[in-house]
């Protein structure tokens, strides 16, 4: 169709729109008519999309500040009983009413850090096989794809496999060692979670590694340096907020981490002695006592642990991702 | 340089590499270990009677797992139900406005909801649903497994529409489709293969994720396939088997140990395949 033809068309359909009578009414008017309802429809169905597609950005800013919300508001009973001090009290007696987090924050940081120690070797070990040694070929990539798979094990599983392995191990070097041979406990968990926070340093150690520029590399190589001196003083160098990043980040998991933990640390409230003595952690006292805390101050002392448990991987997470977001734009 | 430097130097190279091969291999050990003893500890135990069967009172043998494989399947269903329009959805607002400060908000919190610890959900499912609805139900484990699984489906559809050439959606444009046309029958069907293995890997995810059940979906020793009452799932009959003192029940444990391994194992090998298929980048 011409413009002409159009123009003519669009001044009988506004005719007849404004309700004068038009001269005449032709099969091409009401195509035309049929076809501007239709975009109208059309511009009104992209205008609800585009508000879905905003009202869904906002779900998300909701639902991260429903949860801060609802942590801070059911914690406060416990907050305003117990006061600071909660966080720094040395007993965890509910029978009594007394509430002390000390406990449970060693316990935390005891497993955690422990597990962090253990397990830097290997991701560390990992990221530099798969990143600088043998970046390409089948045997390197069945290991980057086994230790991804790590990852993906139930940590349900991995408590279940402690429980019914690891810690009868534990318990005979225990025996050796002359300490209360329980097997159950900071060590026996600590063992776990290494294993199960492997590879998150080592997967984001392996692409930092990777980025290192070759020029960097070449330069050194030519200077006559060794393998070995090329690792430590370009590579480790170059990527080290990189493999900070991925450190930061396998300790929010471990922190977070509770089925595994629940099932083998032995859950007592009492300060763990060394790293042979049951304990708890923030997150499997949770598990065990949320559904028998029968006062509301006990619930909400528990709350206030998920609450300290949320910032505190919050706060760890922000920092490793803005160190990977530094670096991968230098 | 003497000769005997440099022979140390390489030495040194040689040892740091022979002793970095080691430590990464030795990282293999842990995952064969657990498989091998799952595999062997549940193969037995797994027939067909374990698979129909719901578990039996303590003190009598044989019972099976009808009831978790049944709740995980209606758990999981519902909670991908919820996650994946809103998750594809905010993927694709977030891919379309990079520069929007809303985005760079729900960016954050995105990030931020990835690295919330299981449990937290769980406390917060409880508090959202669990009490307001007057006691645990299957519906609120699938409200706290589809929070779990959105940064997941977020993050890889919002990767792999950022990887589409604009070209491609403005060619889409100049032919006068509408916007939501554009997005609906375009973009999303060209990044489809990168969204669904974002979708798969989070299934894989939550599937075996027990915190956020404990006080939501809670468990059931009974067959039931209602929403609004508590319900087994594989993950919390494994936690609670596995800690009882009965050995028959840590038999189905292992049964419902290995099943729900295998299940996940799958799931994320399979993933990795559609992707390197596809060449998809997550």
């Amino acid at each position: 169709m011409d413009t002409s033809s159009m123009d003519k068309d669009l001044i009988t359909l506004s005719n007849a729109s404004l309700g004068v009578i038009s001269p005449v009414k032709t099969a091409d008017s009401l195509k035309i008519r049929q076809r501007l309802r239709r975009s109208y429809r059309q511009i009104k169905t992209e205008n609800v999309f585009r508000r879905v597609l905003v009202l869904m950005g906002w779900v998300m800013v909701v639902l991260v500040l429903g949860i801060l919300f609802t942590l801070v508001l059911e914690s406060v009973p416990s907050i305003r009983a117990l006061g600071a001090g909660y966080l720094w009290g040395k007993t965890w007696d509910p029978v009594q009413d007394v509430y002390g987090a000390y406990p449970f924050l060693l316990g935390t940081l005891l497993t955690s850090f422990l597990a962090l120690i253990i397990s830097i070797p290997f991701s560390i070990a990992v990221a530099i096989f798969l990143g600088e040694y043998y970046p390409e070929g089948w045997l390197p990539n069945l290991l980057k794809n086994t230790v991804e798979l790590i990852a993906a094990v139930p940590s349900v599983i991995y408590g279940f496999w402690g429980l019914a392995v690891l810690v009868p191990i534990v318990r005979g070097w225990e025996t050796k060692l002359g300490v209360q041979p329980v097997g159950v406990g900071i060590l026996s968990s600590s063992l776990i979670l290494a294993v199960m926070i492997i590879p998150y340093a080592a997967s984001l150690g392996r692409s930092m590694i990777q980025m290192v520029p070759s020029p960097l590399k070449e330069a050194a190589y030519s200077l006559g340096a060794t393998r070995w001196e090329v690792i430590r003083s370009v590579i480790i160098p170059y990527t080290k907020s990189g493999l900070f990043a991925g450190i930061l980040l396998s300790l929010g998991r471990a922190l977070g981490e509770t089925m595994a933990v629940t099932m083998v640390i032995g859950n007592t409230s009492i300060i763990p002695k060394n790293i042979f003595s049951p304990g708890n952690t923030m997150a499997s006292v949770i598990a065990n006592e949320f559904t028998e805390a029968d006062k509301p101050v006990y619930l909400s002392a528990l709350i206030e642990l998920g609450l300290v448990l949320f910032l505190v991987t919050v706060v760890i997470n922000m920092i490793g991702k803005r160190v990977i977001s530094r670096f991968t734009n230098e | 340089m003497t000769p005997s430097n440099i022979k140390y130097r390489i030495g040194k190279s040689r040892g740091f590499q022979v002793l970095t091969i080691t430590l990464a291999f030795a990282c293999v050990i842990p995952l064969l270990a657990i498989l091998g003893f799952i595999i062997e500890a549940g193969i037995t135990k797994i027939n067909w009677h374990f698979l129909v069967n719901v578990p039996k009172p303590v003190g009598e043998t044989g019972g099976g797992i009808a009831n978790a494989l049944l709740g995980t399947l209606i758990i999981i269903l519902v909670a991908a139900l919820i996650a994946i329009p809103i998750g594809i959805l905010c993927g694709v607002y977030l891919s379309e406005n990079k520069k929007s400060r809303l985005a760079y908000w729900s960016r954050l919190c995105v990030d931020i909801l990835q690295g919330v610890p299981s449990i937290v959900v769980g406390i917060v499912a409880y508090f959202w649903l669990v009490k307001p609805l007057g006691g645990f139900s299957a519906l609120s484990g699938s409200v706290a497994l589809a929070i779990m699984m959105l940064p997941i489906v977020i993050r890889s559809t919002e990767e792999t529409l950022k990887l589409l050439p604009d070209t491609l959606k403005e060619a889409a444009f100049a032919l006068g489709m509408p916007f939501h046309r554009v997005i609906l029958k375009v973009i999303i069907p060209c990044g489809i293969s990168g969204i669904l293995s974002g979708v798969m890997l989070s299934i894989a995810r939550v599937a075996g994720e027990t915190a956020p059940l404990l006080f939501t979906a809670f468990g059931n020793p009974y067959l039931s396939a209602n929403l609004t009452k508590p319900m087994q799932s594989l993950p919390l009959l494994i936690f609670n088997y596995a800690t009882s003192p009965y050995n028959d029940w840590h038999d189905l444990a292992w049964g419902a140990s290995l099943i729900l391994l295998v299940f996940v194992l799958m799931l994320n090998i399979f993933t990795k395949l559609i992707t390197r298929k596809w060449k998809v980048q997550l």
